[in-house]
């Protein structure tokens, strides 16, 4: 199947078997390697993207459901080499260790706030049910997403 | 030449420096093995055992191997001549099954690598594997380790029927004479649970052979590169300098990737069979089923005491199950439990027992902490079982009991010698931090409203620095090399390969203090045998501890010859190196490293005895562990009508000896307490009596996810380690150890109104409520 999708606001066309999950064609045929594959049953989250501006688990989606779609990944968050304040604020809080999980991390980050412009700690850790981090308990992470808030509301 | 080095006044050491290694990870521009794509790259997956003991009739890869796409699978017949999977461990009279990197005749546990398909796409590669056909003969299973040593039980094999594959004794002291003399004793069997380390990175391996030049390149996700290189090529028949083994982004370990796995040995094995670089990439099924397990220990504890509360001596007997091989280390593992085994407490009487089991199961190794959270959750909830025995408070139990701050060094029973302590300080900082005594009497009022509410103390010990290589299989010293570039950058090249825990940062700060340059100057290298001298690797939080060190000896070494070369271009004896400078004390004339540096390689001129280029490497030996300690209190509440537990304050006070970034030591203390939270409330591996693993997937595996975390308050007391220069002693599995006794006393203090004296992890709702609805 021929599929067309925008991804960091690039168009990409290229025809793909239907089993491809949106993942692989991201990864491999699209060649951004920053989402990850964590459990490939849409439970730990290092995969999320965000698509049509909502937050989803690349692993568990075909490609050709993406067809037509907008697509965001972490490589798409800085402009112009600047980066993106959720990044930012996992970078000065120490939001991360080993970095696997960090791009979905990120981009569940992103979409709490988008939702939700000033959330409290346990709405944090609501939005961040869905992704696993092993290393940092998660803590420097709702530091960082509440940094980022208060940055924006600045 | 162009002389750009910043020279730095601002010391870095003891700072919150944000990680250098983070702009990467954070832009998603980070490489991990399986972000590796190479020309004519094909893809591997291994067909698997579905039971947990079968022989094989025979194995039939005819469709397979013609499946589109597939260039070649192979078996067991094919990988014989491969050497086993090796166990670095040796213990008197260790019983070693020859673990072939494929199944030859015989399954051993559910996930037995049985053959592998290649071929030229990962879809096709797992369409075809589905078409392997293995015909077993399913024989009967034992996954439980104390069902494996009854009478008629399944032997896992068949060479011995008994499964037990060692057994250890340790003691010191008088155990008998202390325990026929104490007023009290008290015993208690706790077990440790099987765990899945779940780094959220998989295994993976891709393997490229350059046949003409007898040259295998390994990338691999591995907290060990050199190990691999040497105990890979071994197994490959491969001359050790013909392999490179590349360890880039590693997306976490905590133990699971210190070892040496089939599936290294095998992508490396099938890279020179087909001629192609091959790529393999461990499923999340897979990583539960076949990457190491932690734990698996059931413990009998006896601890004798006075009726003051003095401990006069401990028993131990571990069973330990091992699972149906040895990994590298999994022997050694319960054999840290027993060093560990009297924690902070004064006592010289010990006697230990392990038995070693073959299970039907994945075998078990080092996972974060790695045998010291089983000891230490054994002894601290040994102590809190006393101290209800004795109806004395556990905080004053404890405080009795320590080894005193002016005992140091101190020897224990088991053969350590601690380097040094003050182990009441920082029980006395949580007391004071969580506010005890105001607690002890909202605790009296909660009851009376018949409410549950508990508070639990552990004060933990741990060795670290993992250490002096007479007390290690591999080597315990650890390798660092620094260089300065003509144009005067700062090059570190580590041998302990850290993966996440921000040595990128620390070495960094380290070096960037010792020769006065910006840290912007500095670049750390790692993971790369290629290109980094041998080392050991990072494990057992010993990094910094041993790798630091290592570094601060080349820098040392690497400043004096800068000092020589700035005294010759000054035309002075007397002069002196610091802030990046070296400076003649008479004139006050100085010059700056960069410069030095430039000199030293032009070489026009040379000090005497002095060789061009700034260039130092260190094998730092240590002369001992080190022994961080600390203390640990919860508060939690127990909901009645359904058994959940609130983790309403977490206090964790640790003394990791001096630290480098506090920034970094709260991350790992953070992460560590997440693991040993998950221990003691959610994670557990189960195995059915088929030896099936029930617990295959995260759906049926609990890790702690953000809603689960409570917000753990950290502080520290400062006691530096005599054993290092730095003066640290390691704080990656502090947070593991310290916390699942503390969370457990915690609940068992809240339910101790019924009587209540052990419960044994995870503490589930369920288990909590049937507890309660029994005492009801």
């Amino acid at each position: 199947m021929n599929i067309t999708v925008k991804i960091n606001g690039k168009s990409y066309s290229h025809e793909v078997e239907p089993r491809l999950l949106l993942i692989h064609y991201i990864r491999e045929v699209v060649g951004l390697t920053g989402s990850h594959v964590g459990c490939e049953t849409s439970l730990c989250g290092a995969c999320t993207v965000e698509l049509n501006g909502k937050a989803i688990k690349s692993c568990t989606m075909f490609a050709v459901q993406a067809n037509g779609a907008s697509i965001v990944t972490i490589e798409g968050l800085a402009t112009d080499g600047r980066l993106h304040p959720m990044q930012e604020a996992f970078w000065n809080e120490h939001g991360l260790q080993c970095g696997f999980c960090t791009p979905g991390m990120i981009m569940a980050s992103k979409q709490i706030l988008d939702h939700n412009a000033a959330p409290t700690e346990e709405e944090i850790r609501h939005g961040l049910e869905g992704n696993v981090c092993r290393c940092t308990g998660y803590q420097h992470i709702v530091n960082a997403v509440k940094t980022a808030a208060a940055g924006a509301g600045k | 030449m162009a002389t750009t080095t910043m020279t730095q006044t601002e010391t870095l050491v003891g700072k919150r420096v944000r990680r250098r290694e983070d702009p990467r990870l954070i832009t998603g521009t980070a490489t991990y093995v399986e972000d590796i794509q190479m020309p004519g790259m094909h893809y591997a997956v291994i067909v698997r055992s579905p039971h947990a003991a079968a022989k094989i009739r025979s194995i039939n890869t005819k469709q397979a191997g013609a499946a589109p796409g597939v260039m070649a699978v192979f078996t067991g017949k094919d990988t014989a001549k491969v050497g086993p999977v090796p166990c670095g461990a040796s213990l008197p009279g260790l019983r070693v099954p020859h673990h072939h990197i494929l199944a030859t005749d015989r399954v051993y546990y559910v996930g037995h690598p049985v053959a592998v398909v290649i071929a030229t796409d990962r879809y096709l590669a797992r369409d075809a594997a589905d078409l392997v056909e293995v015909d077993y003969e399913v024989l009967p299973a034992v996954s439980d380790p104390e069902k494996a040593q009854a009478k008629g039980a399944p032997a896992v094999h068949p060479e011995w029927p008994d499964n037990i594959a060692f057994n250890f004794h340790q003691e010191g002291g008088e155990v008998d004479k202390a325990f026929a003399g104490a007023d009290v004793v008290v015993k208690q069997r706790i077990t440790s649970q099987r765990l899945i380390p779940m780094a959220m990175e998989t295994r993976g391996v891709v393997a490229e052979w350059h046949g003409a030049d007898r040259q295998l390149n390994l990338y691999t996700s591995t907290q060990v590169p050199h190990l691999v290189r040497t105990l890979v090529a071994m197994m490959l028949g491969l001359e050790e300098n013909r392999m490179r083994v590349i360890t880039p982004e590693v997306g976490g370990g905590f133990g699971s990737k210190l070892n040496i796995y089939a599936e290294e040995a095998l992508m490396g094995f099938v890279a020179m069979k087909i001629n192609k670089p091959v790529k393999w990439i461990e499923s999340r099924r897979e990583n539960f089923m076949c990457t190491i397990h932690g734990r698996g220990h059931v413990d009998f504890y006896e601890v004798a005491a006075k009726r003051d509360g003095t401990i006069v001596g401990i028993k131990l007997k571990i069973i330990q199950d091992l699972g149906a091989y040895h990994q590298l280390l999994t022997p050694l593992i319960p054999t840290l439990s027993v060093l560990m085994m009297p924690g902070v407490y004064r006592t010289r009487n010990v006697r230990a027992d392990i038995v070693g089991v073959f299970t039907n199961c994945m075998p078990t190794d080092a996972y974060r902490g790695a045998g010291r959270p089983e000891a230490t959750h054994g002894i601290e909830r040994m102590v809190d079982i006393l101290a209800a025995e004795l109806k004395m408070d556990p905080a004053d139990i404890r405080l009795k009991n320590f080894i005193g701050k002016d005992e140091f060094p101190y020897q224990t029973g088991t053969g350590l010698m601690y380097d040094s302590g003050d182990y009441a300080a920082p029980l006395k900082k949580a007391l004071d931090k969580v506010g005890y005594v105001k607690l002890r009497l909202e605790q009296a009022d909660a009851r009376k409203q018949g409410k549950w509410m508990g508070i639990g103390i552990s004060t933990y010990g741990e060795i670290c620095a993992i250490g002096p290589s007479p007390a290690t299989p591999a080597g315990g010293w650890e390798s660092a090399t620094v260089k300065i570039d003509p144009s005067g950058k700062v090059t570190v090249m580590t041998g302990a390969c850290p993966h996440g825990q921000g040595e990128e940062t620390t070495f960094a700060q380290i070096a960037a203090d010792e020769l006065g340059v910006g840290i912007d100057d500095v670049l750390v290298i790692r993971g790369d045998t290629a290109i980094v001298q041998y080392g050991i690797g990072t494990f057992g939080s010993r990094a910094t501890a041993v790798g630091g060190a290592a570094l601060y000896y080349a820098l040392q070494d690497l400043k004096a010859k800068i000092k020589k070369f700035g005294a010759m271009l000054l035309e002075s004896e007397d002069v002196t190196f610091t802030g990046g400078q070296v400076v003649c004390n008479r004139t006050g004339k100085s010059k700056p490293v960069a410069e030095i540096a430039a000199a030293s390689y032009r070489a026009l001129k040379l000090p005497p005895g002095t060789e061009p280029g700034l260039f130092a490497t260190r094998f730092w030996e240590p002369p001992n562990f080190t022994f961080p300690f600390g203390a640990h209190i919860v508060v939690s509440e127990i909901d009645g009508e359904t058994g959940e537990i609130k983790i309403r304050r977490y206090v964790a006070v640790d003394d990791c000896g001096n630290m480098i970034n506090p920034l970094l030591v709260e991350g790992q203390v953070h992460g560590g307490v997440a693991q040993g939270l998950g221990q003691a409330l959610w994670e557990q591996v189960v195995y059915d009596d088929n030896g099936q693993l029930v617990t295959g997937e995260l759906m049926d595996y609990a890790v702690p996810r953000a809603h689960m975390m409570p917000w753990i308050e950290t502080d520290h007391t400062t006691t530096p380690s005599p054993v290092n220069p730095l003066g640290v002693k390691g704080v990656g599995e502090a947070g593991t150890i310290g916390c699942s006794p503390a969370v457990v006393n915690s609940v068992v203090d809240a339910l101790s109104p019924l009587g209540v004296r052990h419960i044994d992890m995870p503490l589930t709702p369920e288990k909590i409520w049937k507890l309660m609805a029994g005492g009801k």
